[in-house]
């Protein structure tokens, strides 16, 4: 069942089309993966299916996204009700310069979707299901900047599900982090994707090999070939992505 | 030649030594002459007549209790009314407005530190001043709060501009991550950014304040310049008397070595510690934004 249907999509910065004619449909409770080499257009399409890039200048997308059969990019479309329902990890952990506690508890109060006196479970449930909880509950009301980098990015899928998305967009999301902290952070991967349709950002093969269930090859902007994971990684069909995946292009 | 390039060297660097101690030995100096100036107050006036509340210096009655507070209550008034319009300017102009509005308001602003201040007085006693009596149904309009609206005007420069510079050190990563989650662009601004900043803007309100406290010239010429007792809150809107507006309206007239000289003397170091500390509770801020900036 697809929760994501991406139909002819094209994406320019200015005058640079940085995506051309990308077709994609992404399950639902799934790990989609999307590899390529840097500069390909892979987080582009990421950031375009939260709009995220509708906040840089100059942007320009045709084609549709639809989010279980609904365009996001139809000129009604409210981009902040799609923003609660599809949230975002990124690169490097950010969480805000605020107590671990208002970090998780962002999301609930700008979407008002809590009273100030029902965050508290809400806030636990997040970071129980990240697996922050026991390592956090005694400093919930510390600086978030002082935990270790692994433990931020936790902290940033703890804040991105606590307005329970439908889907979450990771962008690299191990990429600063060391190999025990990645480890934690693909594990807890495996646990999200009962509950939520997972699209990653990776420029690690393996990684990709090791948490995904399809896999997206991206080159040039154009999304070369789309198949199971493990098809993908044993018996690619297109010689482009074979020659990627063995180490032969990129 | 290397001899010649090592003394050259040598030479270079000690004349740009010399000049950079003395540039601290002449702040040094002048505080040694206020200090030596002021002190004979110490001997000259009772401590009960020099914090008294009664400005005389013909009558010998030196309190410069009405002056201080009149200083204090025009600066926090300005701080009040400047606060507010120069942090909302600061956003605007970072967070709201467009590229090209950006590059027009930002010299602009800048621009406007560079007026002279009797310029704005001249403007003050002729505009702000009967509109002020006009409005408000005073007496006269010159008056603390006309040297309070003045005063926040030319602090606004700098709070903006301080401000402003704050917020850009927020990095892009805290308003993404924020937008992300379908924050509005005011909840991003007002709950991550602002928040973010806040060490910054902390700074700036500080340093407007130093601006404020320091300024002579436009508050001599629209608060009415009475030393009188600030008792009531109503007395924002009667005339009175600041510190700097006496030391420049009295120093001319004064005998030089007499008891009143140094009063004026005195004052000024009272004030010089007031900046002291103003600044120096702003430079925490200041450091703290250097380290953050540096993590970016």
């Amino acid at each position: 069942m697809e929760k994501i249907s991406v139909q002819q999509l094209n994406f320019f910065y200015g005058a640079k089309q940085a995506l051309s004619d990308i077709s994609l449909d992404i399950e639902d409770r799934k790990i989609t993966a999307l590899i390529g080499p840097s500069g390909c257009g892979k987080s582009t399409f990421l950031r375009c299916l939260n709009r995220m890039n509708d906040t840089i200048p100059g942007t320009r997308v045709t084609g549709q996204i639809l989010l279980d059969g609904e365009n996001i990019y139809a000129p009604d479309t409210d981009v902040i009700g799609l923003r609660s329902r599809v949230g975002m990890v990124f690169q490097r952990p950010n969480p805000f310069p605020q107590s671990i506690f208002d970090n998780v508890a962002f999301g609930p109060r700008v979407l008002h979707t809590h009273r100030e006196n029902g965050l508290a479970p809400v806030v636990e449930a997040s970071l129980q299901q990240v697996g922050l909880w026991d390592e956090v509950k005694d400093i919930l009301r510390q600086d978030a900047l002082r935990l270790s980098l692994g433990q931020q990015q936790r902290l940033c899928i703890a804040r991105a599900i606590a307005v329970k998305p439908e889907v979450i967009l990771m962008d690299e999301p191990c990429s600063a982090l060391d190999p025990i902290a990645t480890l934690e952070v693909e594990e807890l991967m495996r646990i999200l994707r009962a509950n939520f349709c997972i699209v990653i950002v990776t420029h690690n093969m393996q990684q990709a090999a090791r948490v995904s269930d399809r896999t997206g090859f991206f080159w040039l902007g154009k999304l070369v070939e789309t198949d199971a994971t493990e098809t993908m990684f044993t018996r690619p069909s297109n010689k482009l992505t074979e020659d990627y995946i063995t180490g032969r292009a990129g | 030649m290397s001899q010649r390039t090592h003394w050259s060297e040598f030479f270079i660097s000690a004349v740009i030594r010399v000049i950079g101690f003395s540039t601290i030995g002449f702040v040094g100096l002048i505080f040694f002459f206020l200090l030596q100036q002021g002190a004979p107050v110490l001997g000259e006036v009772p401590l009960n007549n020099f914090f008294g509340a009664q400005w005389y210096p013909t009558y010998n009655l030196y309190g410069i209790l009405p002056l201080l507070l009149g200083s204090m209550m025009v600066t926090l008034a300005a701080i009040v009314l400047a606060l507010p319009l120069g942090v909302a300017t600061a956003v605007f102009v970072r967070e709201i407005a467009p590229g090209w509005a950006r590059e027009i308001l930002k010299p602009l602003i800048e621009v406007l530190a560079g007026i002279p201040s009797v310029v704005l007085g001249f403007f003050g006693m002729t505009l702000l001043a009967p509109f002020v009596r006009e409005t408000l149904h005073v007496p006269t309009g010159l008056t603390a709060f006309t040297g309070a609206l003045l005063l926040a005007y030319m602090a606004l420069p700098t709070i903006v501009s301080v401000a402003e510079d704050a917020l850009d050190a927020v990095p892009k990563s805290y308003r993404d991550a924020a937008l992300a989650m379908g924050a509005t662009q005011w909840q991003t601004i007002w709950r991550v950014v602002v928040p973010a900043a806040r060490s910054g803007i902390l700074t700036a309100i500080m340093l407007g304040m130093g601006r404020a406290i320091g300024e002579t010239m436009a508050v001599l010429m629209v608060t009415g310049n009475a030393a009188r007792m600030p008792t009531t809150l109503n007395s924002l809107f009667l005339p009175a008397r600041t510190m700097t507006a006496t030391i420049a309206a009295e120093m001319g007239e004064v005998a030089q070595g007499s008891t009143h000289y140094h009063v004026l003397f005195a004052i000024g170091i009272l004030l010089f510690v007031l900046t002291f500390f103003i600044n120096l509770a702003a430079a925490p801020a200041i450091f703290e934004k250097r380290r953050r900036g540096g993590l970016r």
